[in-house]
């Protein structure tokens, strides 16, 4: 480019040097101007061309600038590190609040302590109060989100808490103000009535419901749940106390987990078995089911749940992770299933941190390693050692803030350290996009779009594959309408019509091609989907009666005598048979209806539902079949119309000579002359046909739903983006993955058309060529 | 046997083949008239003032009940379904009809529209004194005028069978009055009233984040809106007092249940007797309710009334569009042509740019969002707004993001255009130019774009037309169902680039998909899209001409 505009300049200068030495009279200055206008222009030229290809450019560049971070790993850089606070005793467990400026620390001697998690500054250090004489043998965290701690002791009681932050701006600085809440009182509840120490706990408070899940000294398991009623008339509030033990266990038991909506609970025995209970009515648990969690010879050494409390995340000893959740068969029992496993780490896994609001997890193993983990995306996003020395394993505790950002970890130094981490979509992966995907409490893997839902701990369901089949589905049912209406009709007006004919029926189609397509949509969301559900069997019978009207209306044609032929101009048969066609569509509707009332009692759409067991939507691909079509058939039609029409003409008129009828001239030479093009068209028409937004968005029900009845809508990329964008939270993983929609769109639509485009020069030279 | 070999040899011949060719041809060219035909029919024929029917109709359950109401549709329908609602129909007959009245008074009965089956119907007739009133709100009301009331008591007239039309005319052309006045003084001066005040907010908020405030300017804030909010206060009392003026008549109507109600003439529209309205009479209203149509606002959420926030909007963003998209078109178009170095570079952004013709336009509206709107448009709030901060200024859809993509949008189709245009002109009369010592810059200027303007014109009218029609990417950069105000208005800058816009194409969806009562919007939305499809097809048919003629110059000066 640089070369010619030198070259241009070159040029300009000797155009005014040749005007000089022909001794034209002009002033110096005007000559100066006129050279300066030319190299104005030029650079003016130059710049508004480039910056108009940039920004083009632009376009494709930004779109993979907003979706590149969606496969983008996770990584984690330590904040801080520093003797754990509040003094050497045991920890039980490690929270932090929302956005991890505080810590918690719950001791084995009964203490909150909370602290500042950038230094490990002591904000407060509280003691529960514990009975005199009375130990804590065991602890429990419930859902994140609750903030429930339990700690059980050793005279057979328990001692339910939350914590909780107050925010406050004194002297306009925040300051968060930590303290202990006792949902149900600061007195320790009876959980075991012997009063032998409890080893093991699991517990989960909501609203006003809290159930404790407890294993003795002795080895019985106990289900204890309290409800807190309020009384309208009574002053303060009176809790009534469910228990029931549950029987025969399997070996000791290891790891209790109790699911979130009080109604599962695990237990993991020595043996690596795991057992299922439906505790929903609390005096009478029922095992549900039974399972071996592990490989042989090898123990569950973790079990916690994922946010949302329906999946198990079980780590064992060889270090691998495996998700559970409760599967319904066709018989509705249930059974726990294992969804998938992760085993990316290799020594036995001591903790897992599930994330509070996205489908993720840390763990973390006996060498210090970390893992985090997203379970639907099946992605393992970093494995790295954080715990360098091996004096300083195995990990005591570990914390996963609110917003999964940053990760608090207690060595075996008795040092806290604090780590800051980076995940931003840990959602998507490849797998998740395109892949079958198993849900959360889904019998089987599928491809599933779903993107928002009321609650924060939903999990989100992206798969682009029941999207891309719409978009599919409708560019096929378009295509078999367009395809052949379109290149028929480029043949006839192309090859055969007459050149008056043919000024009015370019125009004409290309006024077609130009109709805003919402007004497409909305014709055939609210005017042709409820036509073709009233007349489907005359809809069934055009394909039939208007070319049988065609030929019969030639055929009488050709019977009639010579002389009336002759009056007509040749290649008006477009003309001719527009009242035939009107009239055989008339036809075919009229008796569609009355087909429709002696075979299927008037109601054809609801036959093909009892009858045939096929559903049938208003709003259905056939309906957007129809009005793509009218999208369609222009550009296919207009470009392949061009291609025919301008097939030399020497070659036609040498088949001719040679012999040749009209016919045989056209499929032997000018439609194979001419293919090329019409491919391109073709494809042209397919990018039309994916990229189309309002036609499907105002004509289908727009489910995302994986089939290929043409009775039955279907929810295209195009739409999706439509309905969803608006709303879509800024670079949320939801709407990077809009945008991945849209890039799937782009590329999709620059290849058919860059193929066509290419295919069209080739045939451009051929065509100079002969 | 002559008559088969005769078949035989005409199918030989291939001539079935050529004649079922012209049978798409003849297809695709109903389809085409066809859909207008619908639309024009449809578009057209809703402002003529239907006649109002009274109907004695028999319900399932035997009941007996009057309706007023036009007769919008009728339908056939299996003879099972009627048979469900309880209608029995003669042996032998397997559909039959049921009619879809209009009844008004949404207020009173819930519905509007309710489908009725023909055997149920005992008499049909259209009593001459039978009222339609439009109203503001809950849709018409069907029913005889009982009486029209001042200040709650009725007005005597001499007329025993109800008052005349001619008071209530009178007393409506009062409320019109009164409506303008009203309409001027909340638009008008209030509007400036709170502009000024709004103003005045973001200044103080300007000198608060430049920190260390002067307590002199402050002060002079202070005083200023006081002012404006006690000039504010005296404005709105004055609204106040022509507000009771407005409410001041009412008409009683008796509708078809025979229960009376009572019909502010505030919220009344006009009414009208269709059933003794003559053609001339009809006439005049059709075009009454035309001009409404293209001259009023909407009313209803944009189910009744006009659309003329709409096509302003569509008018005012096609024409920012198209001052941003020609001068960048020609540009770009003649730098591919004339000064770019031909070669497979320049063959590769030719492609390139034909494909973006053929690019989605929701791929457009998915990066006018992402980049003009968060990015482009949240870098100029913090820098150029940070007083009005949270509150987005740019970084919000509206018109200027909606006219930028938009240009870019069409931008190759201009590009395309315009360079096909330049690729027609002959090489010997740009050589004859420069032979003449001419400069490329004055070949270009005086010769090469003269002779190309009319492809530079096909190429803008046709980006224009798509630009009218597009709705996808709108949808997400700036344009929204119901605008509060315009983007023009006698505040300072005048024209608010920062506004959401209501376009032609989106009231489309919007009203036709969106809205609750879709019955009643759908003959708004016929008149719309006939709307959008004139202005379309108008230009469509004007850039295939110019392209036409300029054809036939450039064949004229070839040979």
């Amino acid at each position: 480019m640089g070369g010619a505009v030198r070259g241009t300049a070159l040029e300009g200068e000797a155009a005014v040097a040749t005007v000089r030495e022909l001794g034209v009279q002009e002033s110096k200055a005007h000559r100066r101007w006129r050279l300066l206008e030319d190299r104005w222009t030029r650079n003016l030229m130059a710049a508004g061309g480039v910056a108009v290809i940039i920004t083009i450019l632009l376009i494709f560049v930004y779109l993979l600038y907003v979706v590149l971070p969606l496969f983008a790993s996770a990584s984690i850089q330590p904040a801080a590190s520093y003797p754990v606070p509040g003094g050497p005793a045991e920890t039980l467990s490690l929270c932090t609040e929302e956005y991890a400026e505080i810590g918690l620390r719950l001791t084995g001697d009964g203490r909150a302590v909370f602290f500042k998690t950038r230094d490990g500054q002591v904000i407060s250090d509280e003691r529960l109060a514990l009975p005199e004489g009375v130990r804590i043998t065991a602890h429990a965290a419930g859902d994140p989100h609750a903030a429930t701690l339990s700690v059980g002791l050793s005279n057979g009681t328990a001692l339910v808490f939350r914590h909780r932050y107050s925010v406050s701006f004194p002297n306009d600085v925040r300051t968060l103000r930590p303290e202990i809440t006792f949902p149900l009182g600061p007195a320790p509840l009876v959980i075991d009535t012997d009063g032998r120490p409890l080893i093991h706990l699991a517990v989960q408070s909501q609203d006003r419901q809290t159930t404790l899940a407890a294993v003795t000294e002795d080895g019985r398991l106990l289900v204890t749940s309290f409800a807190v009623t309020r009384s309208l008339l009574e002053e303060g509030e009176t809790i009534t106390r469910q228990a029931a033990t549950i029987p025969g266990e399997n070996g000791p038991i290891t790891h209790l987990a109790l699911g979130l909506l009080q109604r599962e609970l695990y237990t993991a025995s020595g043996d690596g078995s795991i057992h299922y209970y439906d505790v929903t009515k609390k005096t009478a648990p029922t095992l549900v089911d039974k399972i071996g969690a592990v490989g042989h010879g090898q123990t569950v050494t973790t079990m916690q749940f994922l946010s949302g409390g329906i999946s198990l995340l079980v780590g064992d000893s060889a270090g691998g992770i495996t998700q559970w959740f409760p599967v319904r068969d066709d018989r509705q029992s249930y059974s726990l299933s294992r969804a998938r496993s992760f085993s990316a780490q290799t020594h036995p896994i001591t903790r897992i941190a599930p994330e509070f609001f996205r489908k993720g997890f840390a763990a973390i193993d006996g060498s210090g390693t970390l893992g985090l983990y997203h379970t639907t995306a099946e992605r393992t996003l970093l494995v790295q050692r954080i715990i360098e020395s091996p004096a300083d394993s195995p990990v005591e505790a570990v914390a996963m803030s609110p917003r999964a950002d940053a990760l608090l970890v207690e060595d075996g130094a008795s040092r806290l350290r604090f780590f800051r981490i980076h995940n931003e979509h840990p959602e998507v992966s490849w797998h998740s996009l395109w892949g079958r995907v198993w849900y959360e409490s889904r019998e089987h893997p599928e491809y599933l779009w779903q993107s928002s839902a009321a609650t924060g701990d939903f999990e989100p369901k992206f798969s682009l594959t029941p999207l891309a089949l719409g978009t599919l589905k409708a560019a096929v049912y378009a295509m078999l309408f367009a395809v052949p209406m379109a290149i028929m009709g480029a043949i006839y007006t192309g090859y055969f019509m007459s050149a008056g004919m043919r000024q009015i029926v370019k125009p004409s189609i290309e006024v077609m091609g130009a109709l805003p397509t919402v007004i497409l949509g909305f014709l055939a969301g609210l005017w042709l989907a409820p036509f073709v559900e009233a007349n489907l069997a005359g809809v069934f019978a055009l394909p039939i009666v208007v070319p049988a009207a065609v030929l019969l209306a030639a055929y009488l044609w050709s019977r009639l005598p010579e002389a009336l032929c002759r009056r007509v101009p040749e290649g008006s048969e477009a003309a001719l048979l527009l009242p035939v066609v009107a009239a055989a569509i008339f036809t075919a509707l009229v008796a569609g209806e009355w087909l429709e009332a002696m075979l299927f009692a008037g109601d054809m759409p609801g036959w093909l539902t009892r009858e045939l067991g096929i559903p049938f939507d208003q709003r259905n691909s056939l309906v957007v079949g129809i009005a793509m079509g009218f999208a369609v058939i222009p550009p296919i039609f207009t470009i392949s119309e061009d291609a025919i029409f301008s097939v030399p003409r020497h070659l036609t008129l040498g088949s001719l000579a040679l012999g040749a009828t009209p016919w045989q001239t056209l499929t032997r030479v000018v439609i194979l002359t001419a293919s090329p093009a019409i491919f391109s068209a073709v494809m042209i028409g397919l990018g039309r046909a994916v990229g189309e937004t309002m036609i499907v968005l105002m004509a289908t029900g727009n489910t995302p739903i994986m089939d290929w009845n043409p009775f039955q809508g279907f929810r295209a990329l195009s739409a999706n983006i439509a309905v969803e964008m608006p709303e879509s939270e800024v670079n949320s993983t939801h709407y990077r993955v809009l945008f991945l929609a849209a890039l799937v769109l782009f590329l999709a639509t620059f290849l058919f058309n860059t193929v066509a485009e290419v295919v069209r020069q080739r045939l451009r030279e051929r065509y100079s060529q002969l | 046997m002559t008559g088969r070999a005769d078949l035989k040899e005409w199918v030989r011949t291939g001539s079935p083949w050529v004649w079922l060719t012209a049978g798409t041809v003849s297809l695709s060219l109903c389809m085409v008239v066809g859909l207008l035909l619908l639309i024009a029919v449809n578009g057209m024929g809703h402002f003529w003032p239907g006649r109002i029917a009274a109907i004695d109709y028999r319900e399932p359950d035997g009941t007996r009940i009057k309706l007023y109401g036009e007769i919008v549709d009728r339908e056939e329908v299996p003879a099972a379904r009627l048979e469900e609602n309880g209608y029995r129909l003669p042996d032998g007959v397997v559909t039959g009809e049921r009619l879809l009245i209009k009844t008004g008074n949404r207020d009173v009965y819930g519905l509007d529209f309710r489908w009725i089956a023909a055997p149920g119907m005992e008499r049909i007739d259209y009593p001459p004194a039978l009222l339609a009133v439009e109203r503001e709100e809950w849709g018409n009301a069907y029913g005889y005028l009982v009486e029209v009331r001042e200040n709650g008591r009725a007005i005597t007239t001499s007329d025993t069978d109800g008052p005349p039309l001619a008071e209530v005319q009178a007393r409506l052309d009062r409320k019109q009055a009164l409506k303008e006045q009203i309409a001027h003084l909340e638009r008008g001066r209030i509007g400036a009233v709170s502009h000024a005040i709004e103003q005045l907010r973001l200044e103080g908020r300007t000198l608060e984040l430049r920190g260390q405030p002067d307590p002199g300017a402050l002060q002079a804030l202070k005083d200023e809106r006081l002012a404006l909010e006690a000039e504010y206060e005296r404005l709105r009392a004055e609204l106040v007092a022509l507000g009771h003026e407005i409410e001041r008549d009412s008409l009683q109507l008796r509708l078809a249940g025979g229960e009376d109600l009572t019909i502010p003439l505030a919220k009344v529209v006009r009414v009208y007797r269709p059933n003794e309205m003559g053609t001339f009479d009809k006439l005049g209203h059709y075009l009454t309710k035309l001009a409404e149509f293209v001259a009023d606002g909407p009313r209803e959420a944009n189910t009744e009334g006009g659309i003329f926030p709409a096509i302003f909007g569509t008018v005012l963003m096609v024409l920012i569009m198209s001052l941003l998209v020609a001068p960048f078109g020609v540009v770009a178009a003649v730098y591919l042509r004339e000064y770019a170095k031909q070669g497979p570079l320049t063959r590769t952004i030719r492609i390139a740019v034909n494909n973006l013709a053929g690019v989605p336009s929701i791929v457009y509206g998915v990066f006018g969002l992402g980049f003009f709107v968060y990015f482009v448009g949240g870098n100029i709030d913090r820098v150029f707004f940070p007083e009005s901060l949270p509150a987005p200024t740019f970084g919000t859809p509206g018109l200027l993001w909606a006219s930028l993509t938009l240009a870019i949008l069409t931008v190759p189709v201009v590009i395309v255009a315009t360079e096909e245009g330049l690729a027609r002109i002959p090489v010997d009369i740009r050589e004859g130019s420069l032979a003449l010592g001419a400069t490329k810059a004055e070949t270009l200027w005086r010769i090469v774009l003269p002779m190309a303007s009319p492809a530079l014109m096909t190429g803008l009218i046709l980006a224009v037309a798509r630009a009218a029609g597009e709705v996808a990417p709108l949808m997400m950069v700036g344009v929204v169902k119901l605008a509060p105000s315009l983007p023009v208005d006698g505040n300072f800058p005048f024209l608010h680039l920062d506004r959401k816009i209501m376009h032609l194409g989106f009231h489309i969806y919007d009203v036709g998909f969106q809205s609750p009562n879709v019955e009643a919007a759908r003959p708004l939305v016929y008149a719309t899209a006939l709307l959008l499809v004139i202005i379309v097809v108008v230009l469509n048919l004007a850039a295939i001409r110019i392209r036409n003629q300029l054809r036939e110059k450039y064949r004229a000066s070839e040979h």
